[in-house]
């Protein structure tokens, strides 16, 4: 039986095609849709067309940004590229998510010692 | 923070371009789903497995595009918008619906801006001078009593205002209007004005400066100083046609040349709050020195410390008067126990009450206006049933559909609040208007920014209040009931019914309450006009008259006489008389006692005073007991006399016949001559106190009203009595005609505006709640349209089918007023302070006001009743 895959916690998402796009430079939203799921070992739960909600909000606060131009197959299509800002901000949320994950993971992995307290 | 800020401005971007950002979207997501369907072909999938992968890879157009608004605009803008646009289309389908309801809103809502507006002006706003809360008010006599009781002597204003630590500056004004009437000549004809005295720092201390010109300076203020005048801006803008150039020129005051020095602010009304219902608009300085030997003349009011609390101020007045006293025992009359307010309590504290009340009353119109919407509102659902159900079987939320009804009801209720203001604006600057009500600050209603938020709490309160019964209702409904209770009515929809019934029985119980409170107000109102006042306000009228006898008092009886020979002399005229003060305009007191007779301290040694001519009495109307009136032969040579009320009579002569005795006013001794009945001098609803009539030709009047009994209603005599006047003394000034009547009117006015208004209010509550039996009734017949139709198809006549929806009404009329009474019976004893010679429990108001309720209702009931009487059975049973 095949593991569930994860659901997205909210704002994982912008987190990730920031990432995504400071580390591959501009994409077009397929392009980003496919990174992560790749990236993630097709572990994500990801509707594709939820990440234009996610690409349009990162647009609004200014942290990518977007331009109409043309895929290596002649298709037309809009490419978002990360800003200064976004990287600022990236920077900043990597480093919150991983010290997180790091106290998560140190508080998983406790043990019962002796018994209960 | 930028970062949000930016994003804001993003959303309310993408706000208004949706078309455009859709269309772009609606690209991207054409290039997405290509370029998906291309990878999956050379991933070798059949062209319709690569599609059908990539949309559902994709996972839905419609909802991916949802979720791109909700997060690029304004989704509760939208929804709001949305709400908005259908809230307006269907309250156009159903005009007649939305005009009624908007109607009832404008009408609850605009009375009770109104009565904001003058609760506020009266009672909450602070008075209009600086500091106002550290204004303190001084009564002497602890208040009780009539002006001559509750004022101070200029000795005792200067030791207090020396001797005190408590104020920051102690002022004073002289309360006595009639003993500074000045006549402006020089100036077209003649007119009489009534000033106000004031000491040189009453309105520096208040904080008003003038509009133009000065302040009266401290040389203006000393004895010998040149004569010197303010005028309020209304009688500059009036009778000096608002010419800024008056300042520093003369006019001519009582043959005085006198410089007007300033005009005061129009926001300065002397009258709306130390006199109010008059216009007080000439303004000189008090000379103390002038002054002095008037006996109490000043009414003083301070400015406490910062940090000295009223209590400390009244602490100190306590031991500080007996202590001056007995430094001056031989100046002062006596310690001047001293009752202190603030000047805001002392201006509208009597009036908090009925103000209250007032408020009370609108707010159960408020009530009504909303339980009647609300059934209204219910009806409609009821109506739509269907029209929810489906929405809410597309997928339509509860919250969603509650939110949608609120916006009709928030609309409506806008509709009603912009209607209401309007109609609150018109009241408001109609009130403002009407001077001879005796309200403080009347002058200054208007609907201000504190009024338009009361409006904007009022309205949504109301929207809510009405609009959540159907919400929950409609939404708390089963939808498959809904769906398949449409139109049937036989037994269903009685559930629905009994919420109705309850809201219609409330309705009633509200105004029923209201009804019964604006009866015995009105009850009581009636009292006070059949009260019989001593004197005949019918056809009597009365002016202010000059003449000059150059201040001999031997003079003055010669030709006091031949004025009123000549004005007996026009044709109509009954009788005529002069008074210097008339009953329930103003009053004054001097001591008075029996001669010879030992008082205890404590004793009343003082009466009213009025100084009069032969035939006042008569022309007046008031009767001699025994007696007699004065005659021209009582002069300054012969016998001084006095004639006394009944009061006067039994306090200081119990048990014995007053005529012929001696009583002793100043050190002089009088001789009785006649007694009169008792008359309301200073209130029409307190008893009469003790009062004397002086003969003019003895004693020294203070001012002159000529007043006439007449044949015909007064006013027709107006303009001979003043022909006659100025052709026996060319300096007559332009007085008005004031008749009796008014004069007692204007002493009734707080009560007959109280009244009045609970009355209006009382009654519309009725007709809200007629309309809302009517429109319970008259539904419940069209939902049994078809069960009435088999019961007349069964054989009942149509006499049997008005009388079950008749008695029907009447079942919830009867709940109603049972309720109502019930809650009357406490709603009337908390009012019963402000009723007069009315017990809270009147059982006649009782009775009739539950009587009017249930024939209003009955006449409600009925019309739907002959409706259902004449249901065709045929037509009926065929519409299933």
């Amino acid at each position: 039986m095949p593991e569930k895959k994860l659901d997205l916690l909210q704002g994982t998402l912008d987190l990730m095609v920031l990432q995504t796009l400071a580390a591959m430079g501009p994409l077009h939203g397929y392009g980003i849709a496919r990174r992560i799921e790749q990236a993630s070992g097709d572990a994500v739960l990801l509707n594709q067309g939820t990440i234009y909600a996610s690409l349009v909000r990162l647009q609004q606060r200014g942290w990518i940004a977007a331009e109409w131009g043309t895929s290596d197959n002649n298709r037309k299509a809009k490419f978002y590229s990360i800003t200064r800002r976004g990287r600022k901000q990236l920077a900043e949320d990597a480093a919150y998510w991983q010290r997180l994950s790091g106290v998560m993971g140190r508080v998983l992995a406790m043990q019962s010692e002796g018994g209960e307290r | 923070m930028t970062d949000s800020l930016r994003r804001a401005l993003a959303r309310l971007r993408a706000f208004f371009h949706k078309a455009p950002m859709d269309r772009e979207l609606d690209e991207e997501m054409a290039s997405h789903l290509a370029l998906a369907i291309e990878e999956n072909l050379r991933r070798g999938l059949t062209p319709e497995e690569a599609s059908r992968q990539a949309l559902a890879r994709f996972g839905g157009v419609t909802q991916a595009r949802e979720r791109h608004r909700e997060s690029r605009g304004l989704p509760v803008l939208d929804v709001l918008l949305q709400d908005l646009r259908y809230t307006f289309r269907t309250l156009r389908r159903d005009r007649g619906f939305a005009a009624v309801a908007v109607l009832i809103l404008a009408l609850g809502i605009g009375a009770n801006v109104a009565v904001f507006s003058v609760v506020n002006t009266i009672l909450l706003r602070p008075l209009p001078f600086r500091d106002p809360q550290r204004l303190v008010w001084m009564a002497s006599n602890r208040g009780v009593g009539g002006l001559s009781y509750v004022t101070y002597t200029v000795g005792v204003y200067e030791a207090f205002q020396r001797h005190n630590r408590s104020f920051q500056e102690v002022t004073a004004y002289q309360p006595f209007f009639g003993s500074s009437e000045y006549l402006m000549t020089g100036r077209g004809e003649p007119r009489q004005y009534t000033a106000v005295m004031v000491a040189e720092n009453f309105f520096p201390m208040l904080g008003i400066k003038p509009l133009l010109g000065r302040l009266f300076t401290p040389e203006e203020c000393h004895k010998g100083g040149r004569p010197a005048a303010m005028l309020s801006e209304y009688l500059w803008r009036h009778q000096f046609g608002a010419d800024p150039s008056i300042i520093g020129r003369s006019i001519d005051l009582n043959l005085r040349p006198t410089t007007i020095v300033g005009v005061l602010p129009a926001s300065f009304d002397f009258g709306s709050v130390f006199s109010p219902g008059a216009r007080l608009d000439l303004f000189v300085p008090a000379v103390m020195d002038d002054i002095r030997n008037w006996g109490n003349t000043l009414a003083m009011l301070g400015r406490l410390k910062p940090g000295v609390t009223l209590a400390q101020a009244q602490a100190e007045v306590d031991v500080l008067m007996p202590q001056l006293y007995a430094a001056h025992k031989s100046e002062w009359f006596f310690d001047y126990p001293t009752a202190m307010s603030l000047l805001k309590d002392h201006v509208s504290g009597k009036l908090r009450r009925s103000l209250i009340v007032l408020w009370s009353a609108v707010g159960l119109i408020l009530l009504i206006v909303c339980v009647n919407l609300s059934n209204l509102l219910l009806a409609r659902a009821a109506a739509r049933g269907k029209e929810f159900a489906m929405r809410s079987a597309l997928g339509a939320g509860r919250a969603r559909i509650v939110q949608q009804l609120l916006t009709e009801s928030l609309v409506l209720a806008s509709g009603g609040a912009l209607l209401g203001l309007g109609i609150a604006w018109g009241i408001t600057a109609y009130l403002a208007r009407q001077g001879s009500i005796a309200l403080p600050l009347l002058s200054t209603v208007r609907v201000d920014g504190a009024a338009l938020g009361w409006t904007l709490l009022v309205a949504v309160t109301a929207a809510v209040l009405f609009g959540l019964a159907p919400g929950i209702k409609v939404s708390g409904g089963n939808l498959q009931d809904v769906l398949k209770d449409g139109g049937h009515g036989m037994s269903t929809g009685r559930r629905h019914d009994r919420m109705r019934a309850v809201l219609v029985v409330s309705e009633v119980a509200l105004a029923c309450v209201l009804l019964v409170g604006a009866g015995l107000l009105l009850r009581s109102f009636l009292h006070v006009l059949d009260v019989d006042l001593g004197f005949q306000p019918e056809r009597a009228a009365a002016i202010k008259v000059v003449y000059d006898d150059g201040g001999k008092i031997e003079r003055r009886g010669p030709i006091l006489q031949e004025m009123l020979r000549r004005v007996d002399a026009i044709p109509g005229i009954q009788a005529a008389g002069i008074v210097d003060m008339l009953p329930l305009d103003r009053n004054r007191s001097w001591e008075f006692h029996a001669k010879g007779r030992v008082y205890r301290p404590g004793d009343i040694g003082a009466a009213f005073v009025y100084i009069t001519t032969p035939g006042y009495l008569r022309a007046i109307g008031m009767q001699l007991v025994e007696g007699r009136d004065f005659t021209w032969q009582d002069t300054s040579k012969s016998e001084p006399v006095v004639i006394i009320n009944e009061a006067a009579a039994r306090y200081h002569w119990p048990g014995q016949d007053p005529i012929g005795r001696l009583a002793q006013t100043g050190g002089r001794d009088m001789k009785v001559i006649g007694v009169i009945r008792n008359v309301h001098e200073s209130s029409v609803e307190s008893g009469s106190g003790i009062e004397m009539y002086l003969p003019a030709t003895q004693w020294d009047p203070e001012g002159a009203e000529l007043v006439v009994r007449t044949a015909l209603p007064p006013d027709a005599l107006a303009s001979s009595v003043m022909h006659t006047l100025r052709e026996y003394n060319p300096l007559q000034p332009a007085a008005e005609f004031r008749t009796i009547q008014s004069i007692v009117d204007h002493a009734t006015s707080p009560r007959r505006f109280f009244a009045m208004l609970v009355a209006i209010f009382a009654g519309l509550g009725l007709v809200l709640a007629a309309l809302g039996i009517y429109g319970v009734i008259s539904y419940s017949v069209s939902r049994q349209t078809q069960e009435i139709g088999v019961r007349m198809a069964l054989g009942a006549s149509a006499g049997r089918v008005q009388l079950v929806v008749i008695s029907s009404t009447l079942r919830l009329a009867l709940a109603g007023v049972a309720v109502g009474t019930l809650v009357s019976f406490a709603a009337a004893r908390s009012i019963a302070a402000l009723l007069f010679d009315t017990q809270p429990g009147d059982p006649l108001t009782f009775a009739a006001m539950a009587l009017l309720l249930s024939a209003v209702a009955l006449l409600a009931g009925y019309l739907p009743a002959r409706r259902a009487s004449r249901i065709d059975p045929v037509v009926a049973l065929r519409q299933n």
